[in-house]
């Protein structure tokens, strides 16, 4: 916008706003309408869900799956998107960060002297695709389950099956016809790698999978369970 | 204007302080009508029953007498605050300021936000009350308050789901700000200012998230928290900051609890101070549909 087309902003807007009602009671009353949708809202919601709380913190890892709340789903969907676990630090941070920095600077890039969202199509349309995505990687984070179940056939690796299937490996992994897509795949890890490897990337993973070092340290015979059962799906 | 202040005995009454009948402030203002209003009420009824002023009749209780103080003592505390203070003629310009033509629902979200970190400031206060940010206890005091207390898990619940509903309001309101245009001159630092709150109050989300200790809070922080460790240049720094250390111990519990309910809040109710702040200053948008109609008109009877 230029001076001019600020001039004719402020003049045009001290008008409108001279044509308008006063803030109290007209606009108090309707936001204070609104409170009160907010609470009956908020307690509506309580009512009928309740305040869930799970099983108390292990960090021995038993049966949990490292979900986040819905409304971050849409940020950790995205490693969904982007597979290579080269790129992992694209999802995680790039995106988000890059996203960040254009909507903090959108008044300083977006500075044309139009408002009405039918005349700006490049604006509208981006905010729609952006609500789009995000709204379609927050519906695929709520219906990937978190299945606690491995449905290979282990020959002699039960204990190793279960102690996987608890461990939350599915909440990110696929194996078989279970888990999820976030990392990668795991139906043929002991194809790709060798025990030492998965022992050690269990130990030691790459962001943001957490670390069984825990696990490792106080139930070893648990931990060695599950490197044998994964080195051994091939 | 309804703070509860205490009222000033008669004879500290400042009587005749009534500067410029009207013009000076808002608080003398409305207080002279209210009180005339109020004079003549019980005047005329009074009148009918008892065939005469009522004031200086009885020195006993006087119907008229406490209905005239009942008025008078709001009023009075009303300009009391006001002699000390000079904030009427503010408080008259937040209430009276003008809002354009063609205001909707639409901007109602953004005071529908505030009132829902109120919200969660007000059931966070009382949380705090029974919370013990220990690894041990946590989880502990967090049964307790669900199971134990009177309320608790009601209470519990509106912060859990106050939350959802604080995040999908601060989203929509962005989404109406954007829509309408409103992020453009003059009106651009508030939307900076925005979008940091939009990300203090995800970090809210996200540091709340670990208070109790529970297995999908617990793993969900450490994979968050594994996250913000492999960004460049500040990430291992920061995902020290947040655990107080390199690892996950008692101290990152306590932390996240710091964060959560002193740092933030206080960061968020600042900005939101300043927010407000400038749209006062500023004013709402009109709706962007709407276009001055009678400008070439005024313009012209100007000129
Ligand atoms: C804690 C969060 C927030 C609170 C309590 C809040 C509160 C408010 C309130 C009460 C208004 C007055 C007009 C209206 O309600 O629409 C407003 C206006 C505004 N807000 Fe927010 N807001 C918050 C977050 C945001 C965010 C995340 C953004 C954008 C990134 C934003 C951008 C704006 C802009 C640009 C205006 C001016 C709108 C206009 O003049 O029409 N705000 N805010």
């Amino acid at each position: 916008m230029n001076n001019r087309e600020k001039e004719d902003y402020l003049k045009d807007y001290s008008i409108l706003k001279g044509e308008g009602k006063s803030f109290f009671p007209y606009a108090v009353a309707k936001d204070g309408g609104m409170a009160v949708i907010t609470m009956l809202v908020i307690i509506a919601m309580t009512l009928a869900l309740g305040a869930e709380l799970g099983p108390k913190a292990d960090a021995t890892t038993t049966s949990f799956s490292p979900r986040p709340e819905w409304y971050f789903f849409f940020l950790f969907e995205l490693l969904r998107v982007v597979k290579p676990p080269e790129l992992t630090f694209v999802a995680t941070i790039g995106i988000p960060t890059i996203c960040l920095v254009l909507l903090l600077m959108l008044p300083f890039f977006d500075r044309g002297p139009e408002r009405n969202p039918l005349k700006r199509p490049i604006a509208t349309l981006a905010g729609i695709t952006t609500i789009a995505a995000m709204a379609y990687l927050t519906i695929l984070g709520a219906r990937a389950g978190s299945p606690t179940e491995i449905e290979l056939a282990a020959v002699g690796q039960e204990d190793g099956k279960r102690a996987t299937a608890s461990s939350g490996c599915l909440g990110c992994h696929r194996i078989g016809e279970n888990g999820n897509e976030i990392g990668p795949e795991l139906t043929e890890v002991g194809a790709r790698l060798p025990r030492q490897a998965i022992a050690r990337t269990l130990v030691n993973p790459t962001a943001p999978m957490p670390s069984y070092a825990q696990l490792q340290k106080q139930d070893p015979e648990k931990f060695q369970d599950m490197v044998d059962f994964l080195a051994s799906l091939k | 204007m309804k703070l509860p202040t205490p009222p000033i005995p008669k004879a500290l009454k400042p009587k005749p302080a009534r500067p410029g009948s009207g013009s000076s402030s808002n608080g003398h203002a409305n207080g002279g009508g209210n009180g005339r209003i109020h004079d003549l009420r019980p005047g005329t009824s009074d009148g009918a029953g008892n065939g005469g002023p009522p004031s200086k009749k009885s020195p006993g209780i006087d119907r008229a007498k406490l209905k005239e103080q009942a008025v008078e003592v709001p009023i009075g505390a009303a300009a009391w605050l006001d002699e000390r203070s000079g904030v009427s003629p503010l408080v008259r310009g937040m209430l009276y300021r003008k809002v354009p033509r063609g205001t909707n629902w639409f901007y109602t979200l953004g005071s529908a936000t505030m009132f829902a970190f109120v919200s969660q400031a007000v059931t966070g206060v009382f949380l705090a009350m029974y919370y013990n940010p220990a690894p041990t206890e946590a989880y502990e005091s967090i049964t307790r308050i669900s199971n134990e207390l009177f309320l608790g898990e009601f209470v519990r619940g509106m912060h859990k789901w106050g939350a959802t509903v604080m995040i999908i309001l601060i989203f929509l309101h962005m989404a109406r700000t954007f829509f309408f245009g409103a992020y453009k001159y003059p009106r651009e630092l508030n939307w900076v200012i925005g979008v940091v709150l939009l990300v203090l109050t995800l970090a809210m989300g996200l540091t709340g998230y670990l208070l109790p200790f529970d297995q999908r809070g617990f793993w969900a922080t450490v994979v968050a928290v594994n996250i913000n460790a492999s960004g460049p240049v500040m990430g291992p720094y920061l995902a020290d900051f947040l655990r107080g250390g390199s690892e996950f111990t008692a101290t990152t519990l306590s932390r996240f609890y710091a964060i959560h309910m002193l740092l933030i809040p206080g960061l968020i109710a600042a900005l939101i101070g300043a927010h407000l702040y400038l749209v006062a200053k500023l004013g709402t948008t009109a709706p962007p549909w709407l276009k001055a109609e009678k400008a070439k008109a005024l313009t012209k009877e100007e000129v």
